[in-house]
Order: structure tokens, then sequence, then C-alpha cells
């Protein structure tokens, strides 16, 4: 079993909220705290290498720029990790006998072997020092590999770690949910449903833990067999 | 292996065809009831059923592909590939099955689906048939289930408003609707902002515009088993997630509390029938129980005196095939009927870029307005070049951002990630409604499933195959109603319309619905399918096969309440006739 590694993050790049300690207890960091710290962040799957490149191409999948935070803030390389450490990860809930065929017309799907553990701990060799280029060289070098299933995962799993809910590790603070108006996951919307025609209604996000007032559980935790 | 006691019946899934026999034979006779549903008891997590990660996305609720799943080939001549990430449709799995993910969508068959062949015939002639069609009549008419569907609305709890109630047509209800013999059991859901956009630009157009029959709550509601359940709260997370207060009807909320205080029902979960156990003989064969693996890997004997074959359409077939019950279909000479007309709803959509917020996330499943003027038969065919339509529609089910964020609008010639795709993807993460299409697929020679060659599941038993695609009918068919949808998207207000790019080949990864039907047919002789019209198997009388595989063809509408409806006359047939005399029913 490979040490485990830890991304180091500026506090105040990551609105984060939710940062994990070896034994999986979260301790939440608040925006007072933050200023000058850094953030020792521990990594189920990625090494620290790894985790940059993918921090630096998220990044630009979906930057931060004059229409909001983007991937940086919300944390999502920390969701990309999580994700692949667990059962999704490895394929667990995926049809996964062979034949393989590789070649497979797009209307079958994916029907690579590769899981996303293996496709981006592959791919990312290819990337080597991609965050050290400058956003013009990056943006050259995902154009490059943009029909390939590493990036397909990336900007897939771009999009799940701004949106989703930061039980899973990204969308920190909410900022994602905050960027496009959604609430989250609301009980009722009952007396507002006819309401508010051709208007924008924004009520204040909230998160599952937040609405349930206990512990959720994600599905990555379900199972985080070692890398 | 181990051999269990006996029982008088046993059905093979926990879902809302299984368990709503297990409840009308328990409700009206003493027979002994044993379910067996190879997934696990669901209902104490449904609380954290809102993250659209985990249910949405990862697909909490569905089938494991990697204990079952499906392969496809689009045609005889290409080699069959596993599915192996469900897509185009979403099997569930555990008690409720894909009852408790799904829509509520909830509206009936057209009378004249039922009567396809026939009916089309009588008005165009036989040369307009597709080439290489396989329609053939149900051996049940909507006259004679009308009653059912009825039973079915009252039991589950229906919201909508009437269009034809015994003859009489009534405007705001779909006028082009079957006759119905009662009013819906509740009024329509609230329509959401979009879904009223939708009503005004069909108006505009002269169409007429109707509130969806849905089997979510519009008020609070009692069913005649006396189970009640809370007014829908628009939370959103309806499809592809269980309710979190049980305001869209599931097996689980609807039936089980039902079935659960039935002393004469066991139900048995994480248990995978493997075959059905029976002696072979045309007309008189006997099904003697089935065989399943337990949770702990054992394998066991359930004999039974009566079995029903319950689970989803892909399980019904399958089991059918695995256990050498019946004759499989063979295209090339059209004899056998075991997987034959295999058929999916066809369903799409086209995007309509709105000029103010909808504020989406508000919606609740099978809410909405659709129109009927181009469903079925309602309009003339005698000019174009395919037959048959569907409905069109602006659905409110609760839009979340994993499943839309990144739509926008073709004319903008943007790259799918950066600066300029965000921006843009933020501007009309609230402004792009779907106006979608669901509609027929006419059943063809090619399109059936078998047993695969090379792929197995970790039984070791062979995948079921799927051989399918899309036709000149249908190909046709969206090609016309994609330029209707177009039109109505600019009369809501739209400033662009992204059209459907057409069909190519049939594809497993866009989700489509879950909606197919066939593989078990029912028919009025032996020869014609394999089923009667009480979904009793032909060759052996004390087996029945119930849900949408013993559709002859699709539907525009979703299939949910034809399927109950016909179960309904099933256990109603097994309790008034065949438990007093078992033998063939027809």
């Amino acid at each position: 079993m490979r040490r485990r590694q830890f991304l180091i993050l500026s506090a105040a790049s990551i609105g984060g909220v939710l940062v994990y300690s070896l034994d999986r207890k979260a301790s939440r960091v608040f925006a007072q705290e933050k200023s000058a710290q850094t953030l020792k962040i521990p990594l189920r799957f990625f090494t620290k290498d790894e985790a940059m490149i993918v921090a630096a191409a998220a990044a630009r999948i979906f930057p931060s720029d004059d229409s909001g935070p983007g991937a940086k803030e919300a944390g999502v390389v920390i969701f990309i990790d999580r994700q692949l450490a667990g059962p999704w990860g490895r394929d667990r809930y995926r049809y996964a006998e062979g034949p393989f065929d590789e070649n497979g017309a797009r209307e079958f799907g994916y029907q690579g072997k590769a899981t996303p553990r293996e496709t981006y701990r592959e791919g990312l060799k290819g990337l080597k020092d991609f965050d050290s280029l400058t956003s013009e060289q990056q943006d050259k070098k995902l154009q490059q590999i943009e029909n390939t299933h590493l990036f397909a995962l990336l900007r897939q799993n771009t999009i799940e770690g701004m949106f989703s809910d930061p039980v899973h590790g990204g969308n920190a603070d909410m900022v994602g949910w905050q960027l496009v108006g959604f609430p989250g996951p609301r009980m009722s919307n009952y007396d507002e449903v006819d309401k508010h025609f051709g208007e924008a209604f924004r009520p204040k996000p909230v998160t599952l833990e937040q609405v349930l007032h206990r512990k959720v559980r994600p599905s990555e935790d379900e199972d985080t067999a070692s890398a | 292996m181990k051999t269990l006691p006996s029982t008088d019946v046993v059905i093979i899934g926990g879902g809302w065809t299984g368990l709503l026999m297990a409840k009308e034979l328990s409700a009206r006779s003493a027979v002994s009831i044993v379910v067996l549903e190879r997934g696990r008891s669901r209902i104490p997590e449904y609380s954290s059923g809102m993250d659209e990660l985990d249910y949405f996305v990862r697909m909490h609720m569905m089938q494991d592909p990697s204990r079952e799943a499906v392969t496809l080939r689009h045609h005889d001549k290409e080699n069959s590939l596993p599915i192996r990430q469900y897509g185009a449709f979403l099997p569930g799995s555990g008690v409720g099955g894909t009852g408790e993910h799904w829509g509520a969508v909830y509206p009936r068959l057209m009378p004249d689906c039922f009567e396809l062949q026939s009916k089309t015939v009588e008005r165009y002639g036989a040369a307009k048939l597709p080439e290489d069609h396989t329609m053939q009549d149900w051996p049940v008419t909507y006259d004679e289930i009308e009653p059912f569907y009825a039973r079915s609305e009252r039991e589950v709890g229906v919201c909508g408003k009437a269009g034809n109630l015994n003859g009489k047509k009534i405007e705001g209800g779909n006028i082009f609707e079957g006759w119905r013999s009662s009013e819906y059991p509740m009024p329509p859901t609230i329509t959401p902002y979009f879904s009223e956009l939708f009503r005004g630009g069909a108006k505009s157009l002269g169409y007429h515009p109707y509130n969806n029959a849905t089997a979510v709550t519009s008020e609070e509601y009692t069913n005649p088993d006396g189970v009640s359940r809370p007014a829908c709260a628009f939370c959103g997370f309806c499809e592809r997630t269980p309710c979190m207060i049980n305001a869209k009807a599931q097996p689980t909320n609807v039936l089980l509390p039902v079935v659960r205080q039935r002393k004469s029902v066991t139900l048995r979960t994480n248990a995978t029938v493997k075959r059905i156990v029976h002696d072979s003989a045309a007309r008189t064969g006997k099904a003697r129980g089935v065989t399943y693996i337990d949770e702990s890997g054992e394998e066991i004997f359930q004999p039974a005196d009566l079995v029903v074959l319950a689970s989803y359409t892909l399980g019904n077939t399958h089991m059918l095939l695995l256990s050498g019950i019946g004759t499989p279909y063979n295209p090339a000479t059209g004899k056998g009927a075991l997987g034959k007309n295999l058929t999916h709803q066809v369903s799409f959509g086209v995007q309509a870029f709105l000029p103010k917020p909808l504020n989406k996330f508000m919606g609740a499943g099978g809410t909405g307005v659709r129109i009927s003027d181009f469903d079925a038969d309602v309009f003339d065919h005698t000019h174009l070049p395919f037959i048959r339509g569907g409905m069109i529609g602006a659905m409110s089910v609760g839009t979340q951002p994993l499943s839309t964020f990144g739509t926008t609008p073709s004319s903008m010639k943007l790259p799918r990630w950066g600066s300029a795709w965000k921006k843009a993807s933020i501007e009309y993460f609230d402004r792009t409604g779907v106006i979608a299409f669901s509609g027929e697929q006419i059943p063809h020679k090619g399109n059936y499933f078998d047993l695969d060659p090379r792929y197995k599941n970790p039984m070791g038993d062979p995948l079921l195959r799927m051989t399918m695609n899309w036709q000149d009918n249908e190909r046709k068919m969206a090609e016309f109603m994609n330029a209707k949808m177009v039109e109505i998207g600019h009369a809501m207000g739209a400033k662009e319309v992204n059209p459907f790019p057409g069909y190519g080949d049939y594809d497993v990864v866009r989700y489509q619905s879950t909606h197919i039907q066939g593989g078990t047919m029912m028919a009025k002789s032996p020869d014609l399918g394999v089923v009667n019209s009480y979904q009793q198997h032909w060759e052996i009388p004390n087996l029945f096969v119930i849900g949408a595989s013993t559709f002859p063809n699709s539907g525009s509408s979703n299939p949910t309440p034809t399927i109950l409806a016909l179960t309904y006359r099933t256990a109603d047939a097994i309790l008034d006739r065949y438990l007093k005399k078992p033998a063939p029913l027809a």
C-alpha cells in the first residue's frame, strides 16, 4: 500500500468547508480562519502530483472568471478524488465482463476495459507538469485530448463536482448552486410553484444534511477499498 | 439444493404487478403466496434520496449491470455488445421495482392501439402498412379493459381532467382520449410556468392542450384500500428517485402497506430466480415451481401450484428463454413468438431557449401540459410517409443541475468547456425547456429478443440480447413531429429552438424512457403469441406472465396504466375462474 498523500491548498483559494482527516472525520473551516492558512487535505486515490494536474484541468474546463467562481473554489479535485476511491471509480456497478470492443460504435456507450481509476491514472501520465503550464498552453493541451475518454470523464466529473450536494466533497459552500440559482433539496415548493411566473425565484440554497438534520452517507463512502 | 414446502402461488418480482397480484389474490382467496424479489427491501433509506449524484447519475435505484445486463445489436449481421451501464432505459431493482423511481405519468392507451393492424388497414388499406412490420391486434379491446383502467386509477390515485366522459367531449381535458366511465380521482396538479407557456403556445396554433394525467397527488388522497397519501409538495426530486413524502404512487406506499397485513403472503428479498421448473407438453404443460438463489448464495427449490412471472419486460422474456418455455422467435422463418415484437416507445425532445427564468427546480412527476392532436390516428396520414403518432408536451418534473447544465443555443457555436461555454450555460440554465415527444414504435420483423451467445451474467447464464433499431416509420414520424415541436417552441416565445438531430442507430446512452414492451406478447391463438388475453401461458396453463412484455405493440402512452389494468383483469380471471377449475382460460 502506498503512503497516503496530501493536497496542500491555500485556505483562501477554496470556498471549502469540508476537510477530511485520515479517519474520515470532517472538519469545518470557517471563513475567518481561512485568511493565511494552508489546508492539508488527505487524498484517497490521487497522488499529490496527479491531484495538482486534475485541479488545473478542472479549472480550465470550469474556470474562475468574470461569470463567477469555478472548479477551484468548489473543490472539484476533492470531489473527483473521492469518487475514484469509491465504488464508481472501480466500476463496482458496471458490467465489466469481456470480450471488450474498444472500437464499439458510440451508440453502445463506453465499451473499454479500463475503470475510471485506470483511465485517470494512465491518462494523467500524458499530462505531466500540466499544472505548471500557462492557461493558454493548458487549453491547447486539453484541446488535443478533447476526444479521449479521459477528457470525457474529466468534463463530466468537473460538472458533477461543481453541482453535487456538498456531502460529496465538491460544490463547497454551495458555490455551484449559487452560480445557477439552484436551491438544493427543498422539501416543499407548494406555496411557490404557481407564483413567480416570468421572474427568478431564488431561495437560499440548503444542503441535504441541513434539510435532514443528520449525517448522510454518500455512496463513495460505501466501499473505499485501497487504491 | 434445498426444497421448501410447497406454496399455492409463487410470484416472481415484487414490483407493481407482483405486489398488485399478491394483494388481489390475498384479498379474495385463502391461497398461500410467496413473492420472490431479486433486490433488497428499500423504504428506510428514502429520506436521503434528494441527492442528484447518487440517485440521478449513479442510479442508486436501478438494476446493477454487474449482476444483470442485456446486450444489443442493431441487426442480425452485427456483433452484439453488452449495455455496460444503463442509459436509454432504467430498470429498477428492489421491492417496488421500477415503480419506485418511475415518473408517474399515467395516460391510458388510445383505443385503436389495441387494434393497430385492422384499424390501419380499414382506414388506409394494406398498402399503407410499413414494410416488414409485425403488427397484430391484441386479443383484448379498450372497451373490455376500461373498467380495469378506472380501478387502477382509483387504487394508485391519479390526477387529471377527463376529456371524454362516456363519449361526451369535455374542453380542457384530452378530447382525443378513449371514453372514460368516470372522472379522475383527483383534479390535475398545479401547472408550473414552463408548462403554462406551452399551453399558450399550443392554443395559439389551434391545438388542444390538456393537463397530463399523473399518479402524484394534487390533494390528500385515500384509496379504496384505505391507504392515505399527502398532497405533492413539488420538491422536484421525482423521476429516478423515490418520493420522500409518499405523494408519488409507488408499490411500497400503495400496495405494500396492504400486502404486509396479509398473513397468507410471504415476501422474500434478495431471492434471484434462476428457472421456472416445468414439464413440457403442448397446452397441458405444467410448472412445478421455481429455483432461486438466496442471500447466502444457496440454490433453493420453491414448489408451487401456480407461477406468476411478474418482473420487468426484460426479465420476463429472459426467464422464459432460460427456462426453455415456448418457441423462440426466428426472424428468418417468422416462426415462434417468444422474443418477438420488441418495441421501445419513441422519445425525443427539442430545446427551447426562452426569454425569462422558468424556476424549473419546482415540479412534480408527470406534471405538465400536452397535446394529442398528433397522437395515434387522430390526424389524417393519407399524404404522410408514416403511420401513427404520439403526444407532444412540456413537462415540469423538477430539474437538477448535473443533468441539465451545459445546454446552450446551437447558433452560439460554443465549445463544450471553458469560459464562454460556462458563461452561456449559466445564462441559459434556467431558461431552457424541453418540449418532448412520446410516440409509438411499430413492431418490426427484425426487432426481437433472444439469448446472447457470448456474454454471461455472474450465475453463468447467457444475457438477454436485444436486436433493435429504429425503422423508416419512426424516422419519418420523428422528422414530422420535430417540425411541429419547433413551431410550438417559437409560439411559446423561444428565442431559439434546437431541433432533435434525428434518429441514427438505436442508442443506449441517451435516456429515452423505461418503456420497453413485447417479448411474451398476448395473442388470440397459440401460434401468434406467448400468452392469451389473460396473460396465461398458452402451453403451461398454471403459468401467468404479467407486465408490458405481453404488449403486442408500443403505444405512445407510458405502459404502467395498461400494465396495471391487465393485471387486475388477470387477477379477476384467476380468482373467478382459474382457482375453481385450473385450466386454459382461452
